[in-house]
């Protein structure tokens, strides 16, 4: 049976990794690469690493500290931010990258899906959809784009439709207003896009328990769970993770 | 002489470059496994290495192509003919088939007997993650692998072999499907080893012992 994906995130700035992650027991808890093998060790199933930073040069460097991790990390490496163009993908790809996320260039340039799927296949083609819940007659969920800056005239549930169409293999779908309260993913909205595709869908923002990952999984359809602090601040370990969900009766991998 | 230097410094493993994906991660895993692959797409290179690896990501009609063009279709062919050692990664399992479905009616390599379907619709599609390997005939691949680990997966086409015999490891995604593939010096995986942590090395290093093992130098 096809086990549910457990996914730390981590945020890479010019290189090194932000965001507290001052539990881990290592050299350099800054360095991208030896967090990514500590995370390999502990029973990750997969890594998603969100490059935040705001430079070309700093874009460069991603695809070298990408390298670096694949030399150790043996397992599926997702990467995004600030990928423009089939060459941004196709560097990070040829970097050992499995998985290219689009997030605000996949809204403002569809074609890139589609071409990106062409030439790499759609399961390395993940797009990330940022949404926050529009309160009104009949209520839905906006797409924001630029880091949830952005608010765009599109419906979550259609653009995630139409970007699989296009041809993603894959939708990461961040909760605008669950993200950061560590008070559960947004159950409502992670079922509504995980009814709406058949491609596997990571659900991502809030996680705060572990009873959190498995209403996401549960509850919210999602495929995978995506988390951040639970586990960089040492909350919970992602073995602690899925003995957890194991016991709920959720298949996961040990 | 050009041809003695060249299989003097070859280390013996060549991982086929056809364009399809990224082979970074097989070189780095058989790397770890302390080898250092050659990267190639020259048939006679491919046609003399004592161990090819042929991965790949991506559509099969597009693979096949590539392949013809580079004049690889014949050599593979004839490498599984004479039982050469040949190991077969995820598409590249797909390849050996008769024929897939990919995107018409494609015809494949044809040197293992049946068809490549599309995974049933009730799933997700692809078939994206992590899922068990049922080790359904003994055989050395499995050598210190446990019944049922886990490997990595991302595909929406499965293979479905006319000789169930070659199937030594299946797979459950709303079918049960080949996932391991083992006939003779032939073996074909639809996970990515390289992909699959420990176990999947550990995969690569029995592959690679099995293949060096069989030559009569």
């Amino acid at each position: 049976m096809l086990t549910r994906r457990i996914i730390p995130c981590l945020d890479v700035k010019e290189g090194r990794v932000v965001k507290g992650t001052s539990f881990v027991q290592l050299k350099d808890a800054g360095d991208p690469v030896e967090l990514a093998d500590y995370y390999y060790k502990a029973g990750a199933d997969e890594l998603v690493f969100l490059d935040i930073t705001a430079t070309p040069e700093g874009r460069q460097t991603m695809a070298s500290v990408v390298e670096r991790i694949s030399e150790k990390v043996f397992m599926p490496l997702t990467v995004g931010g600030g990928l423009r163009t089939i060459e941004d993908i196709q560097r990070l790809l040829r970097a050992g990258a499995d998985k290219v996320s689009l997030n605000t260039s996949a809204v403002m340039n569809p074609r890139l899906i589609s071409e990106g799927a062409e030439r790499f296949g759609s399961q390395c083609m993940v797009v990330a959809i940022d949404a926050r819940k529009n309160e009104g007659a009949v209520p839905w969920w906006q797409v924001y784009v630029s880091s949830g800056q952005q608010p765009v005239e599109l419906d979550a549930v259609d653009w995630a439709r139409r970007a699989v169409a296009l041809g993603a293999g894959e939708i990461l779908l961040t909760s605008m207003d669950a993200d950061g309260h560590r008070a559960g993913y947004d159950i409502e909205l992670t079922r509504a896009i995980s009814e709406a595709v058949n491609v596997p869908v990571i659900a991502s923002g809030g996680a705060g328990s572990l009873e959190d990952l498995y209403l996401a999984l549960y509850e919210g359809k999602a495929d995978a769970v995506l988390a951040a602090s639970i586990f960089h601040y040492g909350v919970h370990t992602v073995a602690e993770a899925k003995e957890y969900l194991a016991k709920k009766g959720v298949p996961v991998r040990f | 002489m050009p041809f003695f230097c060249f299989k003097l410094m070859s280390s013996g493993i060549v991982i086929v470059d056809y364009g399809a994906g990224n082979l970074r991660s097989v070189i780095n895993a058989l790397r770890t496994l302390g080898h250092e692959p050659e990267i190639g797409s020259n048939p006679r290179q491919i046609a003399l290495a004592p161990v090819v690896i042929l991965p790949g990501v991506g559509a099969g009609g597009a693979a096949m192509e590539a392949l013809e063009e580079l004049n690889l279709t014949d050599m593979l062919r004839r490498r599984v003919s004479q039982k050469m050692p040949l190991l077969g990664v995820c598409l590249g399992l797909q390849l050996l088939m008769t024929v897939t479905e990919e995107g018409g009616l494609v015809p494949c390599l044809g040197v293992v007997q049946g068809m490549v379907k599309k995974l049933p619709e009730e799933g997700k599609i692809p078939h994206m993650g992590w899922n068990q390997v049922k080790q359904v005939e003994p055989h050395p691949i499995f050598e210190g692998i446990p019944d049922n680990s886990n490997f990595y997966f991302v595909h929406s086409y499965y293979a479905e072999p006319e000789d169930s015999s070659a199937v030594v490891g299946t797979t459950d995604y709303g079918i049960s499907f080949c996932s391991v593939l083992a006939s003779g010096n032939l073996i074909a995986t639809q996970f990515h080893p390289e992909k699959s942590g420990a176990m999947g090395l550990r995969f690569y290093d029995n592959f690679i012992k099995l293949a060096l093992g069989s030559q009569t130098c």
